[in-house]
């Protein structure tokens, strides 16, 4: 799998926001082995705080996607992203551009105009998105290589609310890397995500909000590699009524 | 002058934006600049000069998702 043209293993991408600690922080990464971990950038005080954090995930070598959480405009996230790859050292960018404060749903105009300016700036944009295949369309013309369409709002893990749009959007950019991204809460919705033919994941909160965030960070991996081999191996289509699968050839008549 | 440094006030007296972010205590190398809503790369702050009411934004690392 590549996104960008750097080769991807692991389908986890992994939020390192809510953690009990910095230190669970590290272990759950080095646990689970992801290969790709989010961060953004916030409002620093006289004297520095962030070096720390900062420092620590740089030594455990993971790819790092800053994104531009928070802002509502084009301005504002177009200007986070350059911010952001200065300090971070990356093209890469998580193009957030939220239109609702209580759903944390993209704002999809304003997306696909910083998308726009952002790939012209010369950055690999992974836009957060809806399941919306003609905002995909768009996102792809302006310049975007892949698509992270949500699987629920941001925080609230409740899944997969519409795995029929993720199934049409496997089905019209069968090319596209495709990273459900927000709303994952449990090892299932993940692995049922990678059973729809998503390339990947991302979640944060399914994790850091878990009673053992090591324990499901690893339940989390298992779970999309195994949704990704059941979408490889070519799944039966469901039926309405009962098949016998024991053959009734040769049944005997006792009755 | 007065500007304001993340939404609060602030007397600097250096007039580069270089020099004020010394003056200011942001001494760290991982921190990013944007002023009046646009960005201002490491290179620039020598050649930006700040004028009072000026609203400059200094971000850091942060975890996120």
């Amino acid at each position: 799998m590549q996104f960008y043209g750097t080769e991807i293993k692991n389908r986890l991408l992994l939020g390192t926001a809510q953690y009990p600690s910095p230190k669970v922080l590290t272990q759950a990464i080095q646990a689970c082995g992801t290969e790709i971990v989010t961060v953004s950038l916030r409002r620093e005080s006289a004297g520095g705080s962030g070096d720390g954090f900062w420092e620590g995930l740089r030594a455990t070598g993971c790819k790092i996607l800053p994104n531009t959480a928070g802002c509502h405009t084009v301005q504002e996230a177009v200007t986070t992203a350059h911010m952001a790859r200065e300090v971070f050292g990356t093209d890469w960018v998580k193009l957030e551009v939220i239109g609702h404060s209580d759903t944390l749903q993209p704002d999809v105009f304003a997306l696909v105009e910083a998308a726009r300016v952002l790939v012209r700036d010369g950055f690999q944009v992974f836009p957060y998105t809806t399941d919306d295949l003609v905002v995909g369309e768009k996102l792809l013309e302006a310049g975007c290589e892949l698509l992270m369409p949500w699987g629920a709002p941001i925080g609230s893990g409740q899944g997969l609310r519409n795995p029929d749009a993720l199934r049409a959007m496997r089905a019209h950019f069968p090319d596209i890397p495709l990273i459900v991204d927000a709303g994952i809460g449990r090892p299932s919705d993940a692995c049922r995500a990678m059973e729809l033919g998503m390339d990947a994941v991302l979640l944060n909160t399914a994790v850091a909000k878990a009673g053992d965030p090591l324990g499901m960070a690893c339940a989390m991996v298992q779970a999309i590699e195994a949704g990704l081999a059941g979408f490889d191996a070519d799944p039966m289509e469901p039926r309405d009524m009962a098949v016998p699968s024991t053959p009734v050839l040769g049944l005997a008549e006792l009755g | 002058m007065q500007i304001k440094v993340n939404s609060n006030p602030v007397e600097v007296q250096a007039e580069r934006l270089s020099d004020a972010l010394q003056e200011l205590g942001f001494t760290s190398a991982a921190i990013a600049t944007a002023l009046n809503g646009q960005f201002v790369s490491r290179e620039q702050r020598v050649e930006i000069t700040l004028s009072p009411g000026d609203a400059l934004e200094v971000l850091a690392p942060m975890q996120g998702g």
